[in-house]
């Protein structure tokens, strides 16, 4: 698939402007799927004031694009776009983006639902907690590599 | 030359985000890499560096097993991933 669109970036996106960007040039789309991640004003009851997250120049975008590619290979794709932000944010920001254009309703959802379950998993982003408790990095969380599994078991989960 | 790069709470914990090495003109692999990191730069660098959870990455990509270096290489670690 030729439309992959992957930005990693600080500022702030417009949803509506990447779902433009998404469809624009298709001419077979029947279903566009988008996810939308922000950042939750308190994670394991701490009261988060500042979100840092930190990547992997490089090997972020290209791990990115081999999901979308596997996603491709599960499910007939028209484009599929990710934005995700670094940096400073603060809560209630956006922070991730994902969407997905198909033909048909059920292949935009689960390759939607496929590229978040990896991305999380996979794409190497850290984020750093700061507030009154102090700063802490995120751990990596068990239900988000055990989500990331059920793909391997099978295509449909 | 050899590229080795430190992420999120590994650069901090080493106080180092990454180090450029002389190509040694002999074979190297990753283990023994990490293993010289160890010996050069003291305890502190091999509790960090062998902790279980590290994931290391050869030229962006990452790996589970021990592998041959070339020179030129780009080497990280990090720990799990926590993006998204």
């Amino acid at each position: 698939m030729e439309n992959i669109s992957i930005n990693v970036h600080e500022a702030d996106f417009d949803v509506a402007g990447l779902q433009r960007g998404l469809l624009s040039g298709l001419s077979e789309e029947g279903a566009v799927a988008t996810f939308t991640g922000y950042v939750r004003r308190a994670n394991d009851d701490r009261q988060v004031s500042t979100l840092e997250l930190e990547h992997y120049p490089g090997m972020t975008e290209q791990s990115i694009k081999t999901i979308i590619d596997e996603a491709a290979d599960r499910w007939p794709l028209l484009a599929a776009s990710v934005v995700h932000r670094v940096g400073r944010l603060s809560p209630g920001d956006q922070i991730v983006w994902v969407g997905v254009a198909s033909t048909h309703r059920e292949a935009a959802f689960s390759a939607c639902e496929f590229i978040m379950d990896y991305l999380k998993t996979r794409a190497p982003f850290w984020k750093k907690e700061l507030g009154p408790f102090g700063e802490i990095w995120v751990s990596a969380r068990q239900d988000d590599e055990s989500r990331a599994a059920r793909w391997q078991d099978d295509s449909t989960p | 030359m050899l590229k080795v790069l430190f992420f999120a709470r590994i650069r901090e914990e080493l106080a180092c985000s990454g180090l450029e090495l002389h190509w040694p003109d002999t074979r190297l692999d990753l283990y023994t890499l990490q293993e010289q990191l160890c010996a050069e730069h003291g305890q502190s660098w091999r509790d960090i560096l062998t902790q279980d959870n590290m994931i290391r990455a050869v030229n962006q990509k990452v790996v589970t097993d021990n592998c041959e270096l070339n020179d030129g290489d780009e080497i990280a670690f990090f720990p799990p991933v926590t993006g998204g």
